[in-house]
């Protein structure tokens, strides 16, 4: 047993963090640099980093869940604009089904964005979205047709939105047309199970959960230095022990959210799957409650300026917003705890 | 990373699974109930006894030399059983191994660690709670001794103690924190006098006072040089705050397994409310676990004796007082019915956490100025 990262994660991690530093936005008229915005997904494309749950030959992933949360943990500390959970969580359904995946392929989300689309039919009827989504050009979005118990895997088609906006002003969510039509992968060599979809939710709940760890830590950065700069009643506000407090929460937050965090990504390749999924579960819910808490902290912290459109720190809590939606917040994921581990049943009171 | 066991990390908790299915002593939980810590003793020193103590301490005080995350399992294993956890004196080990002279360490440590002699921890004074180092109980010498006045409080298990790890001021001529020594204060002797103290949920054997009247201690017993008391005495409550030291984690874990447990056995009689509390209070456990084992992972690369243990205490804090709110919200009716109650003990016990070993805003006060860099007010 030891939780500490390799050697080659440590570095991958150095990598990706000063990827992320240099690339991602540093205040918010940055987010309109599409020369920018070109470069960082030039830069995530070229390290190969949204391959790295591709079929490394023997149904295995090139490369573990650790290894992928560190990198969202990395983009999520500098709030990068640029799509990678998507196309990674992509790129592990396909390779669960034993088929290649379609390039720059998404996954679509069913409306509360708690889990996969789910389509019955030969077009999509209810609102699904495709999320994090490469920032140009159309993509295809995975979507789960059942089949017995099992399902399998389609794809529609999702054209670029003229003004596809979310919350969150660093990753795309586009609504898939409705009455779309849902297209076969072709090449696909296996149906996905249960324990498949399991294992998929569980890499989502480690990749949400890593990128508001970074959040946190890359905000908490910020609203520290400011406490440090800013001066009224003629010292730093930093000295004072209410914004003091506060700001040692957050940490203290961050801190436990990154310790649970940890597990869902190396569980996701080592445990049985519905053991992993608890472990997603249990990170997703803490690491949601905490970022709320953080990035309102922040906001606070910066005072007036905090409230400001200007100001970068929204941009955090909005991400937070989207990435703690994402497969489930703290409150999904607290009822799926009371499935599993109270046998409470749906609908009860 | 690996979150797995190492083949010999396997065999430990073989072993010991093995172990604690017969040796279970059954006991109620430490918050909640007297019989734990009268037969506290007897719980150290089987555990001791098996071989299953004291795993990551040096092998000639009577430890195993064995990683820390190996305690990770131990405190896993005890939960897993029900058992009480380990018993709690890893910080006064801290303090010894890193600040004690080798003769100090050779007569001290294995009677600590083995649970053959008893100890408390003697620091806090009715006037010096947070502002520990203005404390006033004085260690004046006199020959080959120290003679010890003073009055000493929240002095945990004192009644039953051997020894003391005492803090008094050896020096007045000089800044508070500069005058302080440290001492193995034999407790059996006459000149000192024990009141003990009644917690708000009942308990009388945990917390005691403790006035010294002229009590003597070897000047040999001194821990550390002169005027090396705080220091010293920083480096225990950096780990006192450290779940991985005191290992309450398995305390949690056991009692959000109960109350599961009573959920699950009829879960359509419990509200909404109440099963997500216990669904909030598992969250806190699994992440504070996942913490230990994180913290202690990092000790592979050796000890740190830095402030990390405030940001540890902090979650555990947060942790005990979710779960005491599940185990009240759960209870609903019956815990303000009867004060027997075990949901109301654990609930009230837990208020405590957030004030011994420092205050949550004492720790925060270290977090933000130490380990955040803020500007000290």
């Amino acid at each position: 047993m030891d939780t500490r990262y390799t050697p080659e994660q440590e570095e991958l991690r150095h990598t990706a963090r000063r990827l992320a530093r240099e690339l991602g936005p540093h205040g918010v008229a940055d987010l309109d640099d599409e020369k920018r915005k070109g470069r960082v997904a030039e830069a995530v494309r070229d390290a190969g980093w949204l391959e790295l749950r591709h079929d490394a030959g023997d149904g295995a992933p090139l490369a573990s869940g650790v290894e992928a949360a560190i990198i969202a943990d990395a983009l999520g500390e500098a709030v990068a604009d640029v799509s990678f959970a998507g196309p990674v969580l992509a790129a592990d359904l396909a390779r669960r089904a034993g088929a290649a995946p379609i390039d720059e392929a998404v996954v679509a989300f069913a409306s509360d964005l708690a889990g996969a689309a789910v389509v019955s039919g030969p077009t999509t009827e209810s609102p699904a979205y495709a999320v994090d989504c490469p920032a140009k050009g159309a993509v295809a979005a995975y979507v789960l047709v059942p089949e017995g118990d099992d399902y399998r895997l389609a794809h529609v088609r999702v054209e670029a939105a003229a003004d596809g906006s979310s919350a969150d002003l660093t990753r795309a969510v586009r609504a898939l047309p409705a009455g779309a039509s849902v297209l076969p992968v072709a090449d696909q060599t296996r149906l996905l199970t249960p324990a498949d979809v399991d294992a998929f939710a569980t890499l989502g709940l480690a990749l949400t959960s890593a990128d508001l760890v970074g959040l946190m830590r890359g905000v908490l950065d910020l609203s520290v230095g400011y406490a440090q700069e800013r001066r009224q009643y003629g010292v730093q506000i930093g000295s004072f022990q209410a914004v003091q407090h506060l700001l040692a929460e957050a940490r203290c937050l961050m801190e436990g959210a990154a310790s649970a965090a940890l597990y869902p990504a190396w569980a996701v390749d080592c445990l049985a799957p519905d053991e992993a999924r608890t472990a997603g579960c249990v990170a997703k819910a803490y690491a949601a409650r905490a970022a709320r808490t953080v990035c309102e902290t922040a906001v606070q912290v910066y005072g007036g300026m905090g409230n400001t459109w200007e100001c970068i720190v929204h941009v955090y809590l909005r991400r937070a917003l989207l990435s703690a939606q994402w497969f489930g917040d703290d409150g999904a994921q607290l009822q799926q705890l009371q499935r599993t581990r109270l046998g409470a049943t749906h609908g009860l009171s | 990373m690996d979150f797995r066991d190492s083949p010999a990390e396997a065999d430990f908790r073989r072993r010991f699974r093995v172990w604690i299915a017969e040796n279970n002593p059954g006991l109620p939980s430490s918050s909640t109930d007297d019989e734990y810590w009268a037969r506290q003793a007897e719980w150290h020193t089987a555990l001791y006894d098996a071989g299953f103590f004291g795993l990551s301490w040096p092998v000639r005080f009577g430890g195993h030399d064995l990683p820390s995350v190996f305690d990770v399992i131990l405190d896993e294993e005890l939960a897993a059983a029900g058992a009480p956890p380990r018993p709690s004196l890893g910080y006064l080990v801290q303090g010894i191994t890193t600040h004690a002279s080798e003769a100090v360490q050779q007569r001290f440590l294995p009677g600590l660690i083995s649970g053959r002699e008893r100890w408390c921890q003697g620091f806090s004074e009715p006037d010096a709670g947070s502002d520990l180092a203005s404390l006033r109980t004085t260690a004046t010498r006199d020959g080959d001794d120290y003679v010890i006045d003073g009055h000493k409080i929240w002095t945990s298990y004192s009644d039953v103690a051997d020894w003391c790890f005492l803090l008094a001021r050896t020096d007045p001529s000089v800044p508070k924190h500069k005058g302080l020594s440290a001492f193995a204060v034999p407790m059996k002797q006459p000149g000192i006098e024990q009141f003990p103290l009644r917690m708000i949920n009942g308990i009388t054997k945990e917390f005691g006072q403790v006035a010294f009247d002229g009590a003597r201690v070897r000047a040999s017993n001194m821990i550390g040089e002169p005027g090396d008391g705080w220091r010293i005495a920083m480096t225990i409550v950096s780990h006192e705050r450290e779940p991985g030291e005191v290992g309450y984690v398995a305390r949690y874990a056991k009692t959000v397994k109960d109350l599961e447990a009573t959920v699950r056995a009829d879960p359509a009689a419990f509200r909404s409310d109440q099963r997500e509390a216990v669904a909030w209070a598992y969250v806190q456990a699994e992440m504070l676990r996942l913490h230990v084992r994180r913290r202690l992972s990092e000790r592979l690369d050796g000890p740190d004796h830095g402030p990390g243990g405030s940001i540890d205490k902090l979650l555990m804090t947060w942790t005990e007082q979710s779960v005491g709110a599940a185990a009240l919200g759960l209870a609903g009716s019956r815990a303000v019915i009867d004060a027997d109650d075990v949901a109301l003990k654990i609930y009230l016990y837990g208020r405590a956490q957030s004030v011994m070993g420092g205050t949550s805003q004492i720790q925060k006060n270290i977090i933000a100025t130490r380990i955040l860099g803020l500007p000290v007010a």
